[in-house]
């Protein structure tokens, strides 16, 4: 009769590693193609409201962003706990709106530029009023879409 | 003689090379993606051509307003956020087509044929002092009335959710059911306060 002894001595195989840098090189490699390097850094706090009906945006490269909301600890000094506008990485007023309307539309290739989405990151805090102004200034720019940012819930 | 070759280089260390880069890109990386409500401004009314044609039959029309207290009004009566979805709903289908909710003009839709249009339009008014949260929320509940009323409509004529059809039906049915959100000009919301 045929059987199968198990020797007592046998151990296990390493395992190889020898493959070991490709499969980093591999997770490397998707991180750095997903990657967004963090452009801006923020002044604001901001905590944005909860939504439920939100969709994604799709090109992530068409919009630029605005910051409402109070100054971080460190700058409330300087400019105090009133809501802030916050455009790349200055605070601003909202007659200044324009002009960063119109760098950002500038940096988009020309049939891009319809698409362009003015994304709204406003703290939920915030009252209505500077939302409003920024919003005529937007249509008064005629950048007309917009995007109200909020975080999922279910 | 020895021959002189160029001696190999060690790659054992590659791994770690790469570790290193690895690591790196994983601290810089966001993968937050872009969420929210998205919204189409009106253009700015031109000066010279005042708000003749826009003169909406009363009917049509309902004001939610937000007050300085974050208090939503539908219509001129206060309401609870979790029911205004119902209140839109109902207002925008009229399905007993009373007098007083929003009539309907029967239009051909390319692709679907003739449907009836409600001509109803929400009108979202909000004091200076409202909060951005409670704006939102009310926001929310439109967009989901809206979504409630597409949903029934592609599943009574599709048999699918709305948000599993393709692009050319979703088109169809946007055009059946718009979304018509007014966000009114802020010289209004200035009057009521």
């Amino acid at each position: 009769m045929a059987t199968f002894k198990k020797s007592g001595k046998k151990t296990m195989p390493a395992i190889s590693t020898g493959s070991l840098p490709d499969i980093v090189f591999m997770i490397l490699l998707f991180f750095m193609v997903t990657t967004t390097m963090r452009q801006t850094e923020h002044m604001v706090m901001v905590n944005l409201p909860a939504a439920s009906e939100i969709s994604k945006l799709e090109r992530k490269d068409l919009s630029s962003y605005i910051y409402v909301g109070t100054p971080l600890k460190k700058y409330q000094g300087k400019y105090g706990t009133d809501s802030r506008i916050q455009l790349n990485d200055s605070f601003r007023t909202v007659d200044e709106i324009r002009d960063f309307v119109a760098a950002e539309r500038e940096n988009l290739s020309e049939q891009d530029r319809p698409f362009m989405t003015v994304n709204i990151k406003a703290d939920k805090d915030t009252r209505m009023g500077i939302i409003t102004d920024i919003k005529q200034e937007l249509r008064r720019c005629n950048a007309l879409k917009i995007l109200y940012g909020a975080n999922a819930v279910e | 003689m020895a021959s002189k070759k160029t001696p190999e280089i060690n790659g054992s260390s590659m791994a770690d090379i790469a570790f290193i880069a690895l690591i790196f890109f994983l601290m810089v990386t966001t993968m937050d993606q872009e969420k929210g409500l998205p919204r189409r401004l009106p253009p700015m009314p031109d000066e010279n051509m005042k708000l003749e044609n826009e003169k909406v039959n009363r009917r049509n029309i309902v004001v939610v307003k937000i007050n300085v207290n974050d208090r939503v009004f539908a219509g001129d009566e206060p309401i609870d956020v979790s029911q205004l979805k119902d209140k839109i709903v109902e207002f925008l289908t009229n399905p007993l087509n009373r007098e007083d909710l929003p009539e309907k003009v029967v239009k051909d839709i390319e692709g679907f044929g003739p449907y009836p249009v409600s001509k109803g339009v929400i009108s979202l008014q909000n004091d200076r002092g409202t909060t951005y949260s409670q704006y939102i929320a009310v926001q929310n509940e439109l967009v989901k009335a809206i979504n409630i009323i597409r949903d029934d409509f592609s599943r009574a004529h599709y048999g699918k959710a709305y948000a599993e059809l393709d692009d050319a039906k979703q088109k169809i049915v946007r055009k059946c059911i718009p979304q018509q959100i007014s966000e009114a000009e802020p010289k209004d919301t200035k009057l009521q306060k």
